[in-house]
């Protein structure tokens, strides 16, 4: 056994048996940030931010949610909504802050994307976050389910109906993922299972290889810039910090960090006080009813996009019938993030506005996603139905063409 | 040597016990995610046709589907391939969500026919599209005859029949 001195303060006591001082250099006062950074470099600690609202404020929502397709929704709408004191709080938190925390996960998607902080050597850390968005989409769409509405139910047969569309084992699939031929009692407790401990303990690890993934390569800068952080490091804590290009994450760079989120909470909790309604559709305030089809189904504003990629096909193609067609564009569009930084063959690390070709392919993709988005709200019919097809097809068209432009431009600056 | 390949053996035979157990645990966790007995056995609805009254539509449910049943009188006239003779009347059988977007249409007993509040597709009393956007007539669901009862889950010779004239044609 290690040999202990007598402790001088309860501080050297934990000290002596936890680490605490090396702890704290490794995790906070010596772990080196960029110093050339703006404030969608916030983004990261914002997440974390919200992820811990949305587990708070789901504990205390858990304490009267009951999984039950006759006692589900009269216990979000009835016992939390109208009893449990302050229980709307927790509801408008949770229900703004799952779609605030996908506004801030695009924000920082594509941050990523557009100062190319994906490439050399930070290919896990993209991987990571992928990852994570995945996961956050799987906890998006079980929780969705819970309050029993007329959408969670629909959005749940439609989503759940979408396996039935995989070669021979469809339709077993589907049956066996909702425990029953529809969606059903056994569909709703399972997929709270999922929602409250499968996926959550899942995030929590990805949060943790994600974290992990950034001590290597370390942070990127609004330039691009590679530099020597163990010497930048040095210089800081000889006391130049003027000429040194790092700061420390505790306390300089949190300190920024603080104030953005500052600015952000600001306008989170306005949204969930004065503007909940717009994370509330009304039509989920009837009870779900496997009888009675809504006039229109769509999911949530941020799976928009990636639903009008599965709409979008709605006539058969050299004899592949439109239904498969847009699983298979649907399955592409939800992979196809995951090798970006393999599809992007320019070794370039810069911002997107300083290399020559990859700009225009970053703000084209931007205003895709953006009609996508649009048109997924609106009812597939007549003219939208061709704008979705168009729209989806240059959503595919852009990734299968990023090599070439990317060839093309390291070709052209001469492989910097 | 001798003892470097004896370790090897035992990690090798650890190694291979841990990954039965690790495969036998998957199956217990698929089945445990299996529909229960209960739910595969309530999965076949039986309603017995004959004592139903002709042009009022009938609605059992199977699977959580609504199944419209309706018996024809004498002067409704049967649709090749998509009605089915109980005893000696004629029925449809089939599944009423509308094909366009899955909507339940409502039967009008005077023109005898289906009409979608939805988007105001039409179908004929047998089921077939006649007016609006739906692309096909409504779906039929799986039934076997035995006697005066429909068997819903099950497929009989004559659903059989019906599927092969539709897949042909």
């Amino acid at each position: 056994m290690a040999e202990f001195k007598q402790a001088d303060s309860l501080y050297e006591w934990f000290d002596q048996r936890l680490g605490i001082d090396k702890f704290v250099k490794v995790m906070m006062t010596e772990y080196w940030i960029p110093k050339n950074i703006n404030f969608l470099w916030a983004m990261g600690v914002l997440l974390t931010v919200m992820f811990t609202l949305l587990v708070v404020s789901g504990i205390f929502l858990l304490m009267y949610y009951k999984p039950d397709i006759n006692m589900a929704f009269d216990s979000v709408n009835y016992t939390i909504m109208q009893e449990v004191g302050y229980g709307w709080l927790f509801r408008h938190i949770h229900a703004v802050g799952a779609s605030v925390v996908f506004l801030v996960i695009y924000i920082h998607m594509f941050t990523g994307i557009y100062y190319g902080s994906y490439k050399k050597g930070r290919e896990m850390i993209w991987i990571s976050g992928m990852l994570l968005f995945v996961l956050f989409s799987a906890e998006g769409f079980s929780g969705y389910m819970l309050p029993w509405g007329q959408m969670s139910y629909w959005a749940a047969y439609v989503i759940t109906e979408i396996f039935g569309g995989i070669p021979l084992i469809g339709g077993d699939l589907v049956v066996w993922i909702r425990g029953n031929f529809y969606v059903s009692d056994s569909t709703l407790t399972r997929f709270f299972m999922l929602h409250v401990l499968l996926v959550p303990l899942a995030i929590i690890g990805a949060i943790v290889l994600h974290f992990y993934a950034l001590r290597f390569p370390h942070v990127n800068n609004e330039a691009g810039e590679f530099f020597d952080f163990d010497q930048e490091a040095e210089k800081y804590l000889a006391g130049d910090k003027k000429n040194s290009k790092v700061v420390p994450f505790w306390p300089v760079f949190l300190s920024k960090d603080f104030f953005v989120l500052g600015v952000f909470l600001v306008f989170f909790f306005y949204l969930v006080f004065f503007h909940y309604d717009f994370a509330m559709d009304p039509v989920n305030f009837d009870k779900a009813d496997g009888l009675k089809t809504p006039a229109h189904i769509y999911p949530e504003w941020y799976f928009l996009w990636s639903y009008e990629v599965l709409r979008g096909f709605f006539f058969e193609i050299a004899g592949i019938s439109g239904k498969s067609l847009g699983l298979i564009a649907f399955a592409v569009a939800q992979g196809v993030f995951f090798v970006l930084p393999w599809l992007d063959r320019s070794p370039m690390v810069k911002p997107a506005n300083q290399r020559p070709y990859f700009k225009y392919w970053f703000w084209f993709l931007m205003v895709d996603l953006i009609v996508l988005t649009v048109y997924g709200k609106l009812p597939p019919t007549g003219a939208n139905a061709w704008v979705g097809f168009a729209s989806s097809m240059t959503f595919l068209m852009l990734f299968i063409a990023l090599p070439f432009i990317t060839r093309a431009e390291a070709k052209k600056v001469g492989g910097k | 040597m001798m003892d470097e390949s004896r370790r090897g053996f035992v990690g090798k035979a650890f190694g291979a016990f841990a990954a039965v157990g690790g495969v036998a645990s998957l199956i217990a966790m698929k089945k445990t995610w299996d529909p229960l007995p209960s739910v595969m056995s309530a999965g076949f609805t039986t309603v017995d046709v004959s004592a139903l009254e002709a042009n009022k539509l009938e609605i059992a449910v199977w699977r959580g589907k609504p199944i419209f049943i309706l018996k024809y009188t004498e002067d409704m006239k049967p649709t090749d391939g998509r009605s089915v003779k109980v005893g000696d009347h004629y029925y449809s059988v089939m599944i009423g969500l509308c094909t366009h977007l899955g909507c339940i249409p409502a039967y009008r007993c005077d023109e005898k026919d289906f009409k979608c509040a939805c988007h105001g597709g039409e179908f004929t009393l047998a089921g077939v599209q006649k007016f609006g956007p739906p692309p096909r007539p409504l779906d039929l669901p799986p039934f076997k005859i035995d006697g005066t009862t429909l068997v819903l889950g099950e497929e009989g010779p004559e659903y059989k029949a019906m599927m092969a004239k539709a897949g042909g044609a």
